[in-house]
């Protein structure tokens, strides 16, 4: 056991290395193979670690080495499993497992793909470095490890400069996070002596009473990295763009683990975040907002992955009102439900993507059900499990337990944002499927589409849909240790809630079927003209953050740095030599070699200095 | 006698050099690449023998070095050629040899003229630096201190490139050598200061560390005093606003120069502040320590800012590392265990990260002949392995855990805290700009639409060598810091007593 734990993080590290040091060797085959083994074997030895410990529920702390010992502060490489964790490291290892398969087939005959797979297996090591890190330097190390491959995969096609913005985008917009993130550690470690998370967790209710300034702050320091990190509002604009990598980087990092790491923050600080209701409950509101901005944006979208993206930040934000309520097995378990669906969406739109000879705008495909079945069923699983569709789905389950949470705890406001966003959920995800599937072909790509082979497109797709349904929803996270008690209430409104939930996402289908199918030409008449221009223009742009960033933010600093690029500090510096430049053309022109001028000045001045001790005397 | 002879070693070795230009041009890179690495053996060996981590309580007055020597010089002035070492100097020792190789290997291609000549410039340098982190005689300081200057003067006006926008190699040199000069006699005013000040009281001239270290001051004098001292390490480290030599002098320098700038004479200027303007003048530095880390600050901001505008790639970089001094200077002042730790193990990972990003725009300047970022982009693919490289340099220097820029940097942060909040929030926005800098040299330089086809010549063995080997160092001493930190943490640990802040730290 303890010496499977480390093997966790040190199988995908090792693939990292030696498909970084033997590069040229390996080819694309080689490199694919390298990289799924990684992985794979990692997914091995976390099933291993899950039997043993759902045999034996006891938690499992593995201390690899002191990391920074100086003084009172001891950070160690320190890795510590529990039920939570090895939630979260199932979800990495496997769900990352099927994605790294079907990226062989997605990515062959591109270059860069040794590339690809060095990144990708050094991102699961990062991550699970995340997961299992028992203090919150390590963690920092797996926060900051992530990032950074979100960096290079999102620039992964390096030669077209957008990329190379929205990489850089993306880095620069959570590192803001981060760097709250950062401050908190800080603080959080003066307060207390330590990072120790679970030593974090004991101290802090016996420094402080519940709403102390001091834990407020702290926790909002915390929540500032976890917004950044999962694309939440006002930290949410550089996920859209983020779909400029691969898609098995989006569904990877940008759907089912990276973006997801704020909730584990949140949900592992659970004591810190108690003992802030303030930070608590505005946790709740930026997670409600969030889920209804990015549920209008994804409405109207043209691009399939950035449909999906904004579907991503729209269920994150699900997430963080749990988290907000104190729901904090909920969240958990709609991570684990969300990065089950949101991955065979994005695996299916990548399937869609290829099939179609690199299409992904929805206005230039269409119809494409008879040509695409297996990417069109994983678009009806994923989709019904996304929108909740009653009984049958993963995503029902989860959903529903987050609306019970807001409903038990009194939250009726939270509740309400999260019933519309359902309705908003059904009716996007409607409009994807459709715009793909259904009505006439936009494009050559499109009609001369061919259907993707082998089990490495086949499998991962089929295993994710299976784990989409129902069977995913059977999966209960063991979290019964790590996290507080969920909110109890009456059953006869939770069924009451189940009821109303369920038809409002039915209800959503069969809006978003009569108008997309039926009303079609209606739909996109008042789009073109007058106000529906006007609210789809704000939904495009996802109502201006962007704009309003670049005005506020990025346009100054650009201004600032332009101002300031010739150093005027050392320019001010040089003013002494200048002058004394100027003297020396002054000085030497006094130095004519005319007789008569010396004769004047000598006696100017003589008789000056005779004046000046005459008048002295 | 080892002390004497990492200093010796390299000064005969630079004669050699000069010297043996006579039998062929690789004789004088062999002779300096076996001298900088016999100084390397005898720094690693004295690491090895030595037992830096227990403070030994000796009597008042005399310090707790490791190993000492000295021998009369001047005795009529108290003078003395005093040489010792601790945990603090060792490492800096080590990190001047360590960094002397890797000059001398990466000049290998580059300097084609007075090879001799140059290798005895080079290797002087490095005896004024090793001289300045050994002398504890305030006169053979000053004299280590000044020595350091004239050949780096010689090497940037004579191998240095002049760029097309009208910067002279000359005009660098000249610039470099009079803010230093100018201020290093500022310091000397302050040491004859203290001298006298030390005679006043105590009837005795002496130069040495150890008898001035008591010297009782009136505030006023002290504050003086200090600032002379204060300004000559500010222009070294350097501080904004006295950093206006760096970039001229790290642009127009050769890649050995630029390496030797940066890698080890700005940290002479944070090792002057420690061991000599802390611990002669607690109360006046404690004094004048609000406004060091709102200069730190300002370098900060000020060094990322300028950055993210330059087009040379070496002035990129010189402005980076005023910003990753500002950290540094922070971290002295707040001068609490954990922050001047953090300054260690940060100056020691500047000192990679940086040079490594000097040696690599040199080696990309012998590829494409330019060091114009606006001619650059699109090279990921051209260049072999050395992109590869340039990301993980770039990501040390942008704090990423993992590597040491990360200990330092969080270490100095996590230590002033306690001390000062405020500074530490708003340095903390400077990790958000260190990216910003850090990701727009990858950017300009390697990604974007190539600009033209074709692959330059991948990395040799010895480039190759050295850049792994940096990065082996980089990232080894970033998981496991551990044996940086206790050979410099003794040596430190009295400073945050000096400055009365040993208290701060720990005590919730």
């Amino acid at each position: 056991m303890r010496l499977l734990l480390p093997l966790t993080f040190l199988l995908p590290l090792a693939g990292t290395l030696s498909l970084a040091f033997l590069q040229a060797r390996l080819g694309e085959r080689g490199s694919a193979r390298v990289g799924v083994t990684s992985v794979g074997l990692a997914a091995l030895v976390t099933a291993l670690l899950a039997y043993r410990f759902l045999a034996a529920p006891e938690v499992l702390t593995v201390t690899l080495w002191h990391w920074i010992a100086v003084g009172d502060f001891q950070a160690t490489f320190g890795l510590r499993l529990d039920g939570l964790s090895l939630t979260l490291l199932g979800i990495v290892t496997g769900v990352g497992l099927l994605i790294h398969a079907f990226a062989a087939w997605y990515m062959r005959g591109e270059e860069g793909v040794t590339r690809f797979y060095a990144y990708m297996n050094l991102f699961v090591a990062s991550m699970v470095l995340l997961v299992l890190g028992d203090n919150l330097l390590l963690l920092f190390l797996g926060w900051e490890g992530v990032g950074l491959c979100s960096y290079l995969l999102i620039g992964h096609y390096y030669r077209v400069a957008a990329n190379g913005r929205a990489a850089f985008k993306a880095f620069i917009v959570t590192r803001l996070g981060d760097a709250l993130l950062a401050i908190g550690l800080f603080l959080l470690f003066h307060e207390l002596g330590t990072l120790d998370i679970a030593e974090i967790l004991r101290r802090a209710p016996e420094r402080w009473a519940a709403g102390d300034p001091t834990v407020e702050l702290a926790a909002l320091l915390l929540l500032g990295g976890a917004l950044g990190k999962s694309a939440q509002l006002p930290l949410h604009t550089w996920l859209a763009d983020a779909m400029a990598g691969p898609t098995p980087v989006s569904a990877l990092i940008h759907a089912a683990t990276m973006v997801t790491a704020g909730v584990y923050l949140v949900a592992r600080m659970h004591g810190l975040f108690l003992l802030a209701p303030d930070v608590l409950a505005l946790t709740g509101v930026l997670g409600a907002l969030t889920l209804l901005m990015a549920g209008c944006a994804a409405l109207a979208q043209t691009d399939i992955k950035r449909v999906l993206a904004y579907s991503t930040m729209s269920q994150i934000g699900y997430m963080f009102l749990a988290l907000g309520v104190a729901g904090f097995e909920a969240a958990i378990f709609h991570l684990m439900t969300h990065a089950f669906f949101k991955a065979l969406l994005f695996l299916a739109a990548g399937a869609v993507i290829v099939g179609c000879h690199h299409e992904q705008d929805i206005r230039r495909l269409g119809g494409l059900w008879r040509r695409l079945p297996l990417a069109y069923a994983g678009f009806v699983v994923g989709g019904a499990a996304l929108a909740a569709l009653p009984l049958v789905t993963a995503g029902f389950y989860s959903k529903d337990e987050i609306l019970w949470q807001a409903l038990a705890s009194g939250h009726g406001g939270l509740l309400l944002a999260g019933l519309l966003g359902s309705l908003l959920t059904s009716l996007y995800i409607l409009r994807l499927i459709v715009g793909i599937f259904h009505g006439e072909a936009g494009s050559d790509g499109a009609r001369r589409a061919e259907a993707g082979r082998g089990p490495a497109h086949g499998l991962p797709l089929v295993v994710l849909a299976l784990l989409s349904t129902v069977l995913g929803a059977a999966i209960e996270p063991p979290l019964g240790e790590a996290l507080p008690a969920p909110h109890q209430g009456g059953e006869g409104w939770h069924l009451a809630l189940e009821i109303v939930a369920g038809g409002i996402a039915l209800l959503g289908i069969g809006l978003g079927a009569w108008l997309f199918l039926r009303r079609r030409a209606w739909l996109a008449a008042v789009a073109a003209r007058g106000r529906g221009a006007r609210l789809w223009w704000l939904w495009h742009h996802a109502w201006g953050f962007d704009a309003a960033y670049d005005r506020l933010l990025v346009r100054p600093y650009r201004g600032l740095v332009w101002g300031l690029r010739h150093d005027p500090i050392d320019a001010l510096c040089h003013l002494p030599a200048r002058l004394a430049g100027r003297l020396h053309v002054v000085l030497s022109r006094l130095q004519s070699g005319r007789l008569r001028g010396y004769a004047v000045a000598m006696a100017v001045g003589a008789t000056l200095i005779l004046l000046a001790m005459a008048v002295v005397a | 006698m080892a002390l004497i002879g990492l200093i010796l070693i390299p000064f005969l070795g630079g004669l050699a050099c000069w010297q043996g230009e006579r039998w062929g041009e690789r004789v004088p890179r062999w002779i300096a690449l076996g001298s900088m690495l016999l100084v390397l053996l005898v720094a690693l060996g004295l690491w090895w023998q030595g037992d830096y981590r227990l403070v030994a309580a000796a009597e008042p007055g005399s310090l707790p070095w490791a190993v000492e020597w000295r021998a009369a010089w001047i005795p009529r002035f108290g003078i003395e050629v005093h040489l010792a070492l601790d945990g603090l100097s060792l490492v800096l020792v080590a990190l001047t040899a360590w960094l002397g190789v890797l000059a001398v290997l990466c000049s290998w291609h580059e300097i084609r003229r007075r090879v001799g000549f140059f290798h005895l410039n080079l290797l002087w340098i490095l005896v004024g630096v090793v001289g300045v982190f050994l002398a504890v005689d305030l006169f053979l300081f000053f004299v280590f201190w000044e020595m350091m200057l004239v050949p780096m003067y010689f090497l940037i006006a004579l191998w240095g490139h002049s760029s097309a926008t009208g910067r002279t190699r000359i005009g660098a040199a000249t610039k470099f050598f009079i803010y230093t000069q100018a201020s290093g006699l500022l310091m000397l005013v302050s040491i004859l200061g203290l001298v006298f000040a030390h005679r006043a009281a105590t009837g005795d001239v002496t130069f040495s560390y150890a008898a001035l270290r008591g010297t009782p001051l009136s505030d006023a004098l002290a504050m003086w005093l200090m600032l002379g001292f204060f300004l000559a390490f500010a222009v070294k480290l350097p501080v904004v606003p006295l950093h206006g030599w760096l970039p001229d002098a790290h642009a127009q320098a050769p890649t050995a120069g630029s390496v030797d700038l940066a890698g080890i004479l700005l940290k002479t200027g944070a090792y002057g502040l420690l061991r000599f303007a802390l611990p002669l003048f607690p109360d006046a530095s404690q004094a004048i320590a609000p406004l060091a880390m709102g200069l730190g600050l300002v370098g900060i901001f000020y060094g990322a800012l300028l950055a993210c505008g330059q087009q040379d790639i070496k002035r990129f970089i010189a402005y980076t590392s005023i910003s990753h001094m500002g950290f540094v200077l922070i971290g002295i002042y707040a001068g609490t265990a954990l922050a001047l730790q953090g300054v260690v193990a940060l100056m020691v990972a500047h000192a990679f990260s940086t040079s490594a990003l000097f040696i690599l725009s040199g080696q990309l300047h012998e590829r494409l002949h330019t060091r114009d970022l606006r001619e650059m982009g699109g090279l990921w693919g051209r260049l072999g392995s050395l992109p590869g490289f340039m990301l993980c340099f770039v990501v040390a220097s942008l704090g990423m855990p993992g590597t040491l820029n990360f200990v330092g940097e969080f270490l100095i942060l996590f230590g002033s805290f306690p001390v000062a909040p405020w500074v530490v929030a708003i340095a903390s926005a400077g990790l958000v700009l260190a990216a910003v800098y850090s990701l727009l040299l990858m950017q300009r330089v390697h990604h974007g639409p190539p600009r033209g086809e074709g692959r330059s010549t991948d990395l040799d063995r010895r480039e190759y060598a050295m850049l792994l080997g940096l990065l082996a160092l980089v990232l080894g001493l970033g998981l496991y810091p551990q044996p940086l930190l206790d050979t410099a943490g003794a040596a430190l640990h009295e400073l945050p007593r000096l400055l009365g802040n040993a208290m701060t730290l720990g005590s919730p």
